[in-house]
């Protein structure tokens, strides 16, 4: 495993985050907060058919360009460092990895390519109101119907839910339990009987929604019954890009305290030549860098597919989890009075931290998670 | 370096090897050897033991020892801190009194910078160096000063000039460790371990020519043997390399290390020993408890998580590349590692956690490690220490006002006690 990224990779770091810079600086990012859809339509299509970010891990021959979990952990690094508001997280991370790993052939000739060229935007819909990220924590019934399937229940937290136009969503066989008659199913954003609800989020770089299924009817996506497993495995992966966008936040972060206590003048000198600034400073650095390394690993672990990426993403979740919002309490510390204000971007990451640091389960979920499948 | 020349230098070495090297022979002879060929210290200049090689041939050269067995140079203890230094800025007679010496393992060296009063602030020393009959004077107290005990000199820092700032006045002395004016006393630690000493100097002689370079370079000389101190690393690989072979060369080496090493063993444990929590969890019935599998899983992210910052510096300078900042936390990343071991043991010891020797956990290894972990983060510069050097070199962020740099040392506030 290595930790090193090559020189195309580092190229494409740099050219993103300049268009990152130029598309979504932070007055973008509080225009786009207050709207309901939570993105910016052309950005969405310069993103797509202008850099590919799309379609980065999608393979080729599903309309995607192929590469690997490290190059879309370069691009969630980078959006989460400028707090890029777009449906990314919920099409690309969470529903298409999720259609690959459970798709059939068919299914994912089919339903992929519209979402590597960003034509179509989905979503993930598996958790519900008791907020579990587990498979078990499913109600949610699919009851055979017409040749199909019909869903009844609710999902809630489902993130971009609102406005995707296509739902993957996990439901099971009536009376089963635990991990047992899951399966994935996909329907339309705008299917008959699904009432969507965009719900108040702290975070509102973050669009969460509530989805009522009434008799909806859905298609069944891959094997019946066999949805637990490549839940589970979209969950990890999804987890490892979730640390990689939050270690981007955070060092943002990191750098703007920094910066601000350069020029803050109190007792006749910047607050950056005091003892209890600079070891703060440097204490901060530790965490993200720490945080940094397992999140890169973790990245690199879902390419090599090796078994060792359930840990590794928990341990990377968890990780990134305490330090993403550790560092965004010292940040408002070190801002003082204004680091409390809406006018200061602070509190922006800050309520990102926070998000992420419950989304797809906390750091203490996590670690319990890592020592049921740590490995000696 | 090309391939060419490597393979060149990997046959040359190979070839002096096969006739040179035979383990039946005295240690202190095959190293003699070892000097007068230059194989010994392949980086080395050709005028002072070496063949003036670039490190990466010096790499190979050492994998050729390697693979023949052949034992190289005495490099443990802090012997190769004085070499380094005398090579760089020792005078002629220095070199030629001192080096091959060195190289043999026939002389032990020690280093007298820490003093009771200066632990971070090294240049605040007050050891004191007079000129008196020709002779300089020596008059004070080192600290934390390993292998002195059977060390035959002394690389030491004293002040010859009081009416200077602080980092001007001070001089470099290599002392002779075997005279009266110079005692001896061990200092024993709060884990019961004594790996250092104390050192009471008291009208102790060195000749002028013995001083190193000029009146007040001391603070500049005392930066490249600090320089060279990571160097160490090297005598403890060879240790954990050491062969139980027969022969005389072999046998003399191992006597030689263990006295070396003896002042380190205690070093795993100050570490906190994250590679024995999750087996003690299980051997105490603890494995399953909710509260010690959190402090467990912090503990191992944690661990883990430094570990893998280490090898992305590593890798990004294998590349050539400009380290980042995860190059410059390792130490700080050590200390937060060893105090989270300490707690999980204590956590996982319950009870027992009071007890140590043959009635604690492991026959005094958890004990030991439970009063070992505050060493790490003041040995080699404090975790404050360390802070202030994240922020102002990587940083970028100002040092606070100092009141000891602008003024003669004689008006600079000190310490009570000496």
């Amino acid at each position: 495993m290595s930790f090193s990224f090559t020189d195309e990779q580092a190229e494409f770091r740099s050219v993103l985050r300049r268009f990152l810079a130029e598309k979504s600086p932070t007055t973008e990012v509080r225009r786009l907060m207050e709207t309901e859809t939570g993105y910016d339509q052309e950005v969405w299509r310069q993103l797509s058919q202008g850099l590919g970010l799309t379609a980065i891990h999608i393979p080729e021959e599903y309309g995607g360009q192929g590469f690997g979990f490290v190059e879309l952990a370069i691009a969630l690094e980078e959006m989460g460092r400028a707090l890029l508001c777009a449906p990314y997280f919920s099409s690309i991370v969470l529903a298409a990895t999720a259609i690959m790993n459970a798709g059939d052939e068919a299914q994912k000739r089919d339903l992929l390519p519209a979402i590597a060229a960003g034509d179509s935007r989905a979503a993930l819909a598996f958790t519900e109101d008791n907020g579990r990220w587990d498979a078990a924590g499913v109600a949610m019934t699919a009851t055979p119907m017409d040749g199909g399937y019909q869903l009844d229940g609710a999902k809630s937290f489902v993130l971009d839910g609102h406005t995707a136009d296509l739902l993957v969503v996990l439901a099971r066989q009536p009376g089963s339990t635990g991990e047992d008659g899951l399966s994935f199913f996909t329907v339309p954003g705008k299917a008959e009987g699904l009432t969507r609800r965009l719900l108040q989020s702290t975070d509102s770089t973050r669009k969460l929604a509530h989805l009522e299924f009434q008799g909806v009817p859905a298609t069944l996506l891959g094997d019946a019954g066999g949805a637990a497993a490549p839940l589970s495995r979209t969950l990890d992966q999804a987890a490892a890009c979730l640390a990689n966008e939050m270690v981007g936040g955070a060092e943002l972060l990191r750098e703007q305290a920094l910066d601000y206590a350069m020029l803050r003048m109190q007792f006749g000198r910047t607050i950056a030549s005091f003892q209890t600034l600079k070891h703060k400073a440097a204490d901060m650095l530790i965490d993200v860098e720490l945080a940094k390394s397992a999140a890169y690993y973790a990245a690199a672990a879902a390419d090599a597919d090796d078994g060792d990426l359930p840990a590794m993403a928990s341990l990377a979740k968890a990780g990134a989890g305490e330090a993403y919002m550790q560092t965004a309490i010292h940040a408002i510390q070190i801002h003082g009075g204004i680091g409390f204000t809406w006018d200061n971007n602070t509190h922006l990451w800050f309520k990102r931290a926070k998000s992420s640091e419950v989304f797809l389960g906390d750091p203490s979920y996590h670690r319990e998670l890592m020592m049921q499948r740590w490995q000696d | 370096m090309s391939e060419d020349t490597e393979a060149l230098v990997r046959a040359d070495v190979r070839a002096w090897l096969e006739a040179n090297w035979d383990p039946n022979q005295g240690l202190v002879e095959w190293r003699n050897k070892l000097a007068d060929s230059g194989w010994g210290m392949p980086t080395w200049p050709t005028e002072w033991f070496g063949k003036g090689m670039s490190s990466g041939l010096g790499t190979a050269v050492e994998e050729e020892f390697q693979n023949i067995g052949a034992i190289g140079v005495a490099r443990a203890g802090i012997r190769m801190l004085a070499a380094a230094t005398l090579l760089e800025h020792g005078s002629q007679m220095h070199k030629q009194k001192f080096l091959r010496r060195i190289l043999t393992g026939e002389d032990t060296w020690c280093q007298l910078f820490s003093e009771p009063g200066s632990g971070s602030d090294l240049a605040g020393a007050i050891t004191r160096a007079d000129l008196k009959d020709g002779k300089w004077i020596i008059n004070g107290q080192k600290v934390w000063t390993t292998s002195a005990h059977h060390a035959q000199f002394g690389l030491l820092l004293a002040r010859t000039d009081w009416d200077v700032p602080k980092h001007k006045g001070l001089t470099y002395f290599v002392l002779d460790m075997e005279q009266p004016g110079v005692e001896v006393q061990p200092l024993r630690q709060m884990n019961g371990h004594a790996s250092f000493n104390q050192v009471f100097i008291t009208d102790a002689e060195i000749a002028p020519e013995f001083m190193v370079e000029g009146l007040g370079d001391g603070w500049k000389i005392a930066t490249t043997t600090l320089m060279h101190e990571r160097r160490g690393a090297d005598g403890l690989r060879r240790w954990a390399m050491g062969t139980d072979r027969p022969e005389r060369a072999y046998v003399e080496e191992r006597t030689e290390l263990a006295t070396a090493m003896a002042p380190y063993k205690w070093y795993p444990q100050r570490m906190g020993r994250v590679d024995l929590v999750i087996e003690r969890a299980k051997a105490t019935d603890k494995f399953d408890d909710p509260t010690v599998r959190q402090e467990i899983a912090k503990l191992l992210i944690l661990a883990k998580s430094a570990e893998w910052t280490a090898r992305r510096a590593r890798e990004a300078q294998a590349q050539g590349r400009n380290q980042g900042p995860e190059g410059s936390i390792g130490k700080l990343a050590a200390s937060h590692v060893a105090r989270l071991g300490n707690h999980v043991h204590t956590l996982i010891s319950g009870a027992d956690a009071m007890l140590t020797g043959t009635d604690s956990p492991m026959d005094g290894v958890i004990a030991e490690i439970l009063v070992s972990t505050p060493a790490i983060s003041i040995a080699g510069g404090t975790d404050e220490i360390q802070r202030n050097i994240i922020s102002e070199r990587v940083l970028g962020m100002p040092k606070e006002p100092r009141n000891d740099t602008d003024r003669p040392f004689r008006d600079v506030p000190r310490n009570m006690i000496r």
